[in-house]
């Protein structure tokens, strides 16, 4: 039963640029220099859990290869999530035949695993031509499926390529479905931003831009391309100006006359703060770091920068809550992406 | 004392295709490098006047490069064009096939400028520096100033030849295309002109600049910037200015931005500042600060040139503090301080304090009789 294969003729699908762009931040237009994969990779996540991502070449057929023998079980045991790489751009009847029988081996020996699909490369496609192959291989994947008598198969599409945000957005959707508790999460943002009249807030795994929580009001990219930009701003002017060390006379002269303190007590908080007002509608957006990997990210309503402060108090509660939160995620699990097309998941 | 408005020719050339409408485009015209995929051949001049800090204006001369263009600019419009030229850039495709030809087309350019602006300031961008592979951009670059800087002397001694053979004929009549073909022939005759007429050959060598530039980096505000900095007027007095804020607020660092482009007019950087091994971050804060300002107006819908947001602050807990924020009409200032919330509140009520010292930064001096 072929799973971990793509196709052998249809291999350049975007597998490894993927996982570049989006956990290594390669730049995506230079993945044109990359090599194709030929062995199965296998990589480790500095992220908020931890992560392993696993790349297995379109080639290789891992459920019924003759030269290789795989524990499947050591692979898919631990996995949350299946990720299928389809290049829209080619043909791609092959590759979706090979992704219905993975899908029903998967129901049948490992039904915890969800098959997330990518019809990816869609940058260079019209807006109706997008849909149109998006609900093409919908069609064909679940007609075929339920043909065999699986219905109901934890099966989702998403749109993507590299050169902008949606590759990002897939993933933090395909990561929210792995993060236990996640609906606590929510829970603390959607309560945050009633009390704090916030529009919109996510929760940002600052390495890889993937959102691994919102609100509960209805998704809208619009908000997610500010919010992600908002944290790549603030990397890049941190770098700039927070990644050198200044000399001693500098911290003995801030630290006298006339604060006479230690810096530590001279700032307000001690992680990465940041406010910014759009001068359309005034209304501002906020950015505060939770942990090293972490950082909330809002946007505010109209007019609420006089209220910053007491936004501020309220926003320190909420990171307190969310700080506590990981703490014992932390130690709960661990979890582990595969990608083979890409598997992602929590281990058990 | 203050100077008045003050307007500047500025030519924009190079052959078809090197990327001068993108560079001008993506500069003051908040394009974003992926837009200019867009944009046409420049059919003969695209004139634009830029208004820089209220008191300067650009007259920006997109001149289309395609060769039927060129020649004409050469012959018939020559002195149309070359005369009053305050500033040339002239941008070369560092992956354009054709590199020898490209280097004569330059040859004739330099000419008829120096024929007929003597005092122009010329850039050379070498431009496209993206598609050089990483370990090959320096010696590439260094390759191609070096050809360029050859050419260049080669141009002026054409001018200087024909000033001393035929001061009595119509320079532009005389056609300076046929004489460029023998480079070694122009070489030989410097040598003897150069220990006889010391005063004239100096006043005809011209002082070249050079960029390795790229619309998709900050390579291309370095170059602008430079380009911009020499045309300000007042600068001096901003430059004293803006030190004594610094000094005032205890800053590291602070930098003025002109509004619609970003370009850096002026900055000041304490002694600790210095100590920042960050050579290029002035450029990186135009890049970066201009890449949000599109994000913004994606997500307002509000046009690109229109102001995007205004007071930017950010707390990087004991490491530093910085605000970005609208200063004078043509203005925004980021300034850079130490960390302390009690520091950070007083700078800012101190920077919008010290605005009036800078108001002359939006227009003219105003005069008793008006404008
Ligand atoms: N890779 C790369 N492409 C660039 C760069 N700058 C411009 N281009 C591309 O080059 C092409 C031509 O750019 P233009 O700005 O129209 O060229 P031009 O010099 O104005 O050409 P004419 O108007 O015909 O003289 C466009 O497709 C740009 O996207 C660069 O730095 N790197
Ligand atoms: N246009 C476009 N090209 C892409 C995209 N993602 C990847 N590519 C290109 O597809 C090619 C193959 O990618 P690669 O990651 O090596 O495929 P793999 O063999 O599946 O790992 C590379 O040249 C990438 O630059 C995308 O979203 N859009
Ligand atoms: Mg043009």
């Amino acid at each position: 039963m072929g799973c971990m294969a793509h196709t052998g003729m249809n291999n350049r699908s975007g597998k490894s640029s993927i996982s570049s762009v989006v956990f290594h931040k390669l730049p995506a237009a230079e993945t044109l220099y990359m090599e194709s994969t030929a062995r199965i990779q296998k990589d480790s996540l500095n992220s908020f859990m931890e992560f392993q991502v696993w790349d297995f070449p379109g080639q290789i057929d891992i459920f019924n290869n003759p030269s290789y023998s795989f524990d499947l079980d050591a692979i898919f045991g631990e996995v949350g999530a299946l990720i299928w790489v389809i290049d829209a751009l080619d043909d791609y009847s092959d590759s979706l035949n090979r992704l219905n029988m993975t899908a029903m081996h998967l129901s049948r020996s490992y039904p915890h695993i969800t098959i997330e699909v990518l019809v990816h490369k869609i940058d260079s496609l019209t807006d109706d031509y997008r849909s149109e192959i998006l609900k093409d291989v919908e069609l064909r994947t679940l007609d075929e499926l339920s043909d065999m008598g699986y219905e109901n198969m934890p099966i989702s599409f998403h749109l993507t390529s590299i050169y902008d945000h949606s590759i990002f957005e897939a993933f933090s959707k395909v990561i929210q479905k792995l993060i236990p508790r996640l609906g606590q999460l929510e829970a603390m943002l959607t309560s945050l931003c009633r009390t704090c009249r916030f529009e919109k807030a996510y929760l940002f795994d600052v390495n890889t831009k993937i959102y691994i929580a919102s609100d509960s009001t209805p998704e809208d990219t619009t908000s997610y391309v500010i919010c992600s930009d908002y944290v790549d701003v603030i990397i890049d002017l941190t770098e700039v100006y927070g990644s050198w060390a200044r000399s001693a006379e500098w911290r003995n002269r801030l630290e006298g006359e006339p604060f006479s303190q230690p810096l530590e007590e001279q700032v307000g908080c001690e992680w990465a703060e940041s406010v910014m007002v759009l001068s359309d509608s005034q209304r501002p957006i906020m950015l505060r770091e939770v942990d090293r990997f972490l950082a909330l990210v809002a946007i505010m309503k109209e007019g609420s920068y006089d209220k910053m402060a007491q936004i501020n108090m309220n926003v320190d509660v909420v990171v307190k809550g969310l700080t506590e939160f990981f703490e014992i995620t932390r130690a709960g699990e661990k979890s582990r992406v595969g990608l083979q097309d890409m598997v992602v998941g929590p281990q058990n | 004392q203050l100077k008045k408005v003050k307007k500047q020719k500025v030519l924009l050339m190079g052959k078809s295709g090197s990327g001068k409408s993108s560079m001008r485009s993506i500069i003051f015209s908040n394009y974003v490098a992926k837009d200019t995929r867009r944009l046409g051949a420049t059919i003969d001049i695209d004139l634009s006047h830029v208004k820089f800090l209220g008191n300067l204006t650009l007259n920006l001369w997109d001149c289309g490069g395609q060769e039927a263009f060129m020649e004409n600019y050469l012959s018939q419009q020559r002195s149309h064009v070359f005369s009053n030229v305050g500033v040339l850039i002239y941008v070369f495709d560092i992956k354009s096939g054709e590199w020898e030809r490209d280097l004569s087309t330059y040859v004739n350019i330099i000419s008829a400028l120096v024929q007929y602006s003597r005092d122009a300031q010329v850039f050379v961008l070498i431009h496209k520096m993206d598609l050089v592979a990483r370990n090959h951009r320096e010696t590439d670059f260094e390759a191609a100033v070096t050809a360029v800087k050859r050419k260049t002397a080669e141009a002026c001694a054409i001018v200087r030849r024909l000033r001393l053979d035929t001061t009595t004929t119509d320079p532009s009549s005389s056609s300076s295309q046929t004489t460029l073909t023998s480079p070694h022939q122009q070489q030989q005759q410097q040598q003897p002109n150069s220990s006889s007429e010391t005063t004239t050959t100096q006043e005809l060598d011209i002082d070249v600049q050079y960029f390795a530039t790229s619309i998709w980096d900050q390579s291309l505000y370095k170059a602008w910037a430079s380009i911009i900095h020499d045309l300000v007027p007042n600068l001096p007095i901003i430059e004293t200015q803006l030190a004594s804020l610094g000094q005032a607020i205890d800053a590291d660092e602070i930098l003025l931005f002109e509004r619609t482009s970003f370009l850096v007019v002026s900055k000041w950087t304490s002694q600790e500042g210095d100590n920042n091994p960050y050579g290029d971050r002035f450029e990186r804060m135009s890049n970066i600060l201009k890449a949000w300002k599109h994000t913004c107006s994606s997500f307002t819908g509000t046009p690109r040139n229109a102001e995007q947001f205004s007071d930017f602050e950010y707390r990087m807990g004991t490491s530093f503090s910085m605000f970005v924020t609208k200063f004078t009409t043509n203005t925004f200032i980021l300034v850079c301080l130490p960390p302390g919330e009690a520091r950070f509140n007083s700078a800012k009520l101190n920077v919008a304090a010290a605005r009036p010292w800078f108001k002359y930064l939006d227009g003219p001096v105003v005069q008793p009789t008006g404008m």
